[in-house]
């Protein structure tokens, strides 16, 4: 094994990094503030709102991510009203196709994760809220919302995990991220061991850190479901 | 006492579920002042008949005053009755302060998120001036040293002492209890009674659907008994269990006793 090709090349490295980073945060970002009212809407009971939201959630869950990111970026290409629009010059960048990809993708799943975490929100915490007075929008930002957030904050882990493992994928259409990183270090000195497992400690970093913070998180939003005595029953598989 | 306007006035209120008539026609004036316990078999209708007075369940026909305002119904397309104007229902129901079977806190606030919760973001109160109110009313009912503590770490009867506490600090013009005690262990029972106790000593109205036969006989000032949606004795307390006029009532008290 040559550490020093890894050595070497570490600006390669660096930028991938860089990219993956932004692929990553920038999609999750976008994805949670579109994912937030969208479960709301498909928690209505009207089908007006509710359907497009199945649709939706139903096309890009049915869907693999590379498929989706293929078709916008090779697909988009093919209709000329795409072309001679305005959006063209957004459309012909690789980084943005894979942006939108991903950001649909993740806000599909996030819409479902929340979709489920508010729905089930006591109903005796509803009905103390109502009592009380709140409206439907007040009840929303401090009732239903805060409540639904801590309830899908492991489910929301997970995909923010699956991803930052699923943008490698952005490395298949010219995107220099962690994995177009290592795909240039191996070609370039075909040595795919070090490239890729030097990929692969860089992804694992990310998710180390991703999970310390994650951790932080959950001690301070689920403190209400912390026990306050020492004996904490302990959950074992059976012998 | 029963002197002036009727702070609560329900006139024929009928409740339907699916087939099933819950409310026949109920009517009832609440004075202020007035501690009134309901009492009935399970499925008579009483949890129904509070709900109805606070909106959490929809009167099907018959009208509703609450602080002097009456409740304006619409029809929706379904030929459903709803109330015309959401902001009227939520202008009474801060007016109305409801203490649930299940305590119903927020379990994500702690206790004294959920009594200044209402305070501050429904009626607008000053953050500090609602803290010194809530504290007040957690130490009346014996729970100052839990402002900081989430609900799923106090006791049952804890919880209900916050949630009174939480009902306290929006003023109420009265206070609707929901079997408050139904779900304590038997031990904490007095706790929470005792609490209401001291509230009706204070000339707070409150409605009470009970079990508790004691609270009912010592403590309220009236008591109204209810059997498959209808009211079917109605009085002061040493009248209705002195001398019950129906049979039913009769065998309810014995099965109780």
């Amino acid at each position: 094994m040559d550490i020093s090709i890894i050595l070497d090349n570490s600006s390669v490295y660096l930028e991938g990094l860089k990219n993956t980073i932004l692929l990553v945060s920038v999609s999750l970002f976008i994805g949670l503030m579109f994912a937030v009212p969208l479960a709301i809407l498909r928690n209505s009971d009207n089908p007006f709102y509710q359907m497009p939201v199945r649709a939706f959630i139903y096309f890009f869950r049915g869907t693999p991510l590379l498929v989706q990111m293929f078709l916008v970026y090779y697909g988009f290409g093919q209709f000329d009203f795409i072309k001679e629009s305005f959006l063209w010059p957004l459309f012909k960048e690789a980084y943005f196709c894979a942006l939108l990809a991903f950001t649909l993708n993740t806000c599909a799943y996030t819409t479902e994760i929340f979709r489920g975490a508010i729905k089930a929100t006591p109903h005796g915490e509803i009905e103390a809220a109502m009592a009380s007075g709140m409206s439907r929008a007040l009840m929303l930002r401090r009732i239903i919302l805060p409540s639904a957030f801590r309830r899908a904050l492991p489910a929301y882990s997970n995909e923010i995990i699956f991803m930052l493992h699923g943008s490698s994928l952005a490395s298949v259409i010219t995107i220099i991220d962690i994995t177009g990183a290592a795909r240039i270090i191996n070609s370039r000195y075909y040595s795919p061991y070090e490239a890729f497992l030097t990929a692969a400690l860089l992804y694992m970093s990310l998710t180390f850190i991703l999970v310390f913070l994650i951790k932080r998180l959950e001690n301070r939003w689920f403190a209400h479901l912390q026990p306050q005595s020492e004996s904490r029953p302990v959950i074992e598989a059976p012998p | 006492m029963n002197a002036g306007p009727a702070s609560i006035t329900l006139e024929n209120i009928h409740k339907t579920f699916g087939s099933n008539d819950v409310l026949k026609g109920i009517s009832l004036k609440a004075y202020q002042g007035d501690v009134i316990s309901v009492l009935g078999p399970s499925g008579s209708g009483k949890s129904t008949l509070l709900r109805c007075i606070n909106l959490l369940e929809i009167p099907d026909q018959g009208t509703l005053k609450v602080a002097g305002e009456e409740v304006i119904m619409k029809l929706n397309k379904k030929g459903h009755r709803l109330p015309a104007d959401t902001r009227q229902v939520e202008r009474i129901r801060t007016r109305l302060a409801m203490v649930f079977q299940q305590f119903n806190l927020w379990s994500h606030m702690t206790i004294l998120e959920n009594v200044i919760e209402a305070p501050v973001h429904v009626l607008k109160v000053p953050r500090k001036e609602a803290i010194a109110k809530a504290v007040h009313y957690l130490e009346k009912v014996g729970i100052a040293d839990k402002i900081d503590a989430y609900p799923a770490h106090l006791s049952g009867g804890q919880q209900q002492r916050a949630a009174i506490a939480r009902a306290l600090a929006v003023d109420p013009d009265a206070i609707l209890f929901d079997e408050p005690t139904s779900a304590l262990d038997p031990e904490l029972v007095g706790e929470v009674l005792q609490v209401m106790r001291t509230l009706a000593e204070e000339g707070r109205t409150m409605i009470v659907v009970t079990h508790e036969m004691g609270f009912a006989r010592e403590v309220s000032n009236r008591v109204i008994f209810l059997d498959q949606g209808l009211i079917i004795e109605d009085g002061p307390p040493a009248e209705v269990f002195g001398n019950p006029k129906t049979d039913r009532f009769q065998s309810f008290i014995k099965a109780m006793v």
